[in-house]
């Protein structure tokens, strides 16, 4: 009986020695829901079947994303391993401790040379010029636009913009294009409409909407080593770039009020607007015939130059993190060194991912590989971002308060509304101790 | 087992469950509402006293959202309380199908409302909106003007819970002494007069009831609101508490903003309650 009893416990100790090793080699990385998980969780079965260690991508809605998040970091839970988190949850990640400190790893990868220079600056590095990495860029994105080809390439509508306007109808090159060319196509009496933009202000949609008019204009958000605000952010050309901002949601179909990726992306599958605003990510839903029935007669372009010649564009994308209360951190570590291979970059960018490998990314076969693949690779290269800073949602909070009302709500002046949020932004900074 | 040992075995449960779930939280948050402690961070809470408290009742922004909630409150219970009274009226009489109208008529409180918020938004909708199709109103932006935004969400709300408020005055309607209409019958007293001096002062504990729980409800709505629009104008403080609270992770000063929403409910009630109780003594 003794004996019995001495084979069972052993076996039952060998059966939880087993299990606790299979659950040390499984990695659960955490992400949004949409494609590119998808795609990722595509290239994370090859490492299991190289490694025979398992990865599974966990996602939840955008909607939910930094909460979900953010709730697991802050009960330092193991649930998750990795994260592809956005590039302003930086400082309050890092600053928390909720991230494992890269800069080793970053340095003997020489990943500053490899990733492409914007990815590095913005999804890794904190605080910025400090040489300290929290996260390898893993999804590059930026917003981009696309739009209807055969609008835009119908005689009659060419000719009658060109007597209009007085030169070609063509993909916009500059924002007063962009303005001109929606104007033209708005025409609600025949259930069309010049343009979708960003107007949901429950996150950053609607402010990186806004980023991409105030970057092409020559603004920025403010001065990122000074946290100065007052002259930035409510500057002449801010003003302006906000205005037109504006007016563009003039022209938008009617409902625009609360537009993010999903309404900007039925805007052209519904055939309602010429151009639609939308991150690149969102794109390969567009060239599929089973979801866009003007896949054929879709088009993209990068963000417009403003008047300056200035173009910039906001950045959207994510790094990947090792989460500080993960138990498997040393097998995560072993699948960033398998992530950031050459040949596993080009992987995940044939897969659809997008790449932030310089190499891959500037390659003809990537930029050939689909209709918009030139303009990201073009956007990249002149992306900008929100800010980083632990407080960011605060920042966002003023900056949605502040821009809805007089984007959506046509309430007050685009100055009264930048000063305002210069204002509130100064204050922010101010509780936090950035500036006196 | 002794009956004392029953009732301990009852009782004991459910105020560890209320100790440990509703009072043990009240009171950490009590606590954390004087710091400025971040959820989000690894750093310490540092006591910082009523700074929290002043900051929240200085900020303008603040204020337009209990102004936001307190029109939102007024017209939502107003009209809850006009139509579910309304309702109740037509149906304590006999007329054919009662139970089934009555049946139908109560589906709406009984859905989700996340569910009510998306479909509502639907009908919403300026392009295919049954709503704007029905009344001629063409492409009316019901959820992005910033003028209508907020009685949009309130009658959706007037539409979800005007049967609950319907389904306590059918109750009290109906224990209504009969002979008190046949006395008025035999004085010749008019609809009207019987009206104000037999029905409503009968049936108004109940509805003050129905009142005080809708009232609290609609204080507290989030969902409803979240779902239908973006609009500040329809920002209500449960919204603004929870962007501070999960979005923002504002941790201390969100408990502070959840404390004064709280006793602003309890005060609110409490008035309530003080006029149920004169109406009873009535």
């Amino acid at each position: 009986m003794k004996a019995k009893i001495t084979g069972l416990l052993a076996g039952a100790a060998m059966s939880a020695l087993c299990v606790t090793s299979a659950m040390a080699e499984d990695l659960v990385i955490f992400w949004a829901e949409w494609d590119p998980a998808n795609f990722l969780q595509e290239l994370v079965n090859e490492y299991e079947a190289e490694t025979g260690v398992s990865v599974t991508v966990e996602t939840t809605p955008w909607s939910d994303f930094q909460t979900k998040a953010f709730t697991e970091f802050n009960a330092r839970g193991s649930a998750y391993d990795m994260i592809v988190g956005d590039s302003q949850w930086l400082g309050a990640a890092s600053t928390g401790g909720h991230y494992v400190d890269l800069t080793d790893f970053f340095k003997k990868h020489n990943l500053g040379e490899v990733m492409a220079p914007a990815t590095v600056k913005y999804y890794a590095e904190y605080p910025g010029n400090s040489g300290t990495y929290w996260a390898v860029p893993a999804e590059g994105d930026a917003v981009g636009w696309s739009y209807r080809k055969d609008w835009f390439e119908d005689p009659a509508e060419m000719a009658a913009f060109k007597e209009k306007y007085g030169y070609d109808l063509a993909p916009p090159a500059t924002w007063d294009q962009l303005l001109d060319i929606a104007e033209f196509f708005h025409r609600p009496d025949e259930n069309r409409y010049g343009v979708a933009i960003y107007t949901d202000n429950s996150y950053d949609a609607m402010v990186m909407g806004v980023e991409n008019a105030i970057f092409s204009y020559g603004a920025e958000l403010g001065n990122f080593e000074t946290y100065e605000v007052d002259g930035y952010v409510n500057s002449e050309a801010a003003v302006k770039a906000l205005e037109d901002y504006k007016k563009l949601y003039s022209y938008t179909p009617p409902g625009w009020a609360k537009a993010f990726f999903v309404e900007n992306n039925q805007a052209i599958t519904e055939g309602l607007a010429a151009m639609s605003m939308n991150y690149f990510a969102f794109f390969p839903a567009l060239l599929n015939e089973a979801t866009n029935p003007h896949a054929a007669n879709t088009g993209f372009f990068a963000n417009p130059a403003g008047p300056t010649g200035a173009q910039h564009a906001a950045l959207g994308g994510q790094g990947i993190s090792i989460v500080s209360y993960s138990n498997n951190q040393e097998e995560a570590m072993k699948f960033l060194e398998w992530f950031i291979k050459p040949e596993v970059q080009k992987r995940w960018a044939e897969l659809g991912g997008y790449t932030a490998h310089a190499d891959t990314l500037s390659s003809e076969e990537f930029r050939q590989a689909t209709p918009y693949n030139e303009a990201f690779y073009q956007t990249m290269f002149k992306v900008k971002d929100f800010w980083a800073v632990p407080e960011f949602a605060e920042l966002l909070t003023a900056a949605n308060q502040r821009l809805y009302p007089f984007i959506v709500g046509d309430e007050g002046t685009a100055q009264e509304t930048l000063d305002a949020l210069a204002a509130d932004w100064h204050a922010t900074f101010k509780k936090y101790g950035r500036v006196e | 087992m002794s009956d004392l040992t029953i009732r301990n075995l009852f009782i004991i449960p459910t105020i560890a469950f209320l100790i440990i779930f509703n009072i043990f939280p009240l009171l950490y948050s009590l606590g954390y509402s004087f710091t400025d402690f971040r959820a989000s961070t690894n750093a310490p809470a540092n006591f910082v006293g009523l700074q929290n408290y002043h900051y929240l009742l200085t900020d303008p922004f603040i204020w337009r959202n209990f102004t936001i909630t307190a029109k939102y409150v007024i017209v939502s219970v107003t009209g809850q309380v006009i139509v579910g009274f309304g309702m109740a009226m037509l149906l304590n009489r006999d007329i054919p199908l009662k139970g089934l109208i009555t049946t139908l008529l109560l589906l709406p409180m009984m859905l989700s409302m996340a569910v009510v918020g998306l479909f509502w938004k639907l009908l919403y909708d300026p392009s295919f909106g049954i709503i704007n199709y029905g009344l001629g109103l063409g492409k009316f932006e019901w959820l992005a003007d910033p003028d209508v935004a907020l009685y949009a969400v309130a009658l959706t709300d007037i539409w979800m819970w005007s049967p609950f408020v319907m389904l306590l005055s059918l109750a009290g309607l109906s224990a209504v002494p009969k002979h008190l209409y046949e006395a008025a019958e035999i004085d010749r007293a008019g609809s009207f007069y019987t009206f104000f001096r037999i029905t409503l002062p009968l049936v108004a504990p109940i509805v003050m009831i129905a009142i005080i729980f809708r009232t609290m409800e609609a204080f507290k709505t989030f969902d409803l609101a979240y779902i239908l629009s973006s609009q500040p104008t329809a920002e209500l403080i449960a919204i603004r508490l929870y962007k501070m609270a999960f979005l923002e992770w504002q941790t201390g000063m969100s408990s502070a903003f959840a404390y004064i929403v709280l006793v602003m409910v309890v005060a609110i009630t409490n008035i309530y309650v003080k006029y149920l109780n004169k109406v009873k003594e009535r």
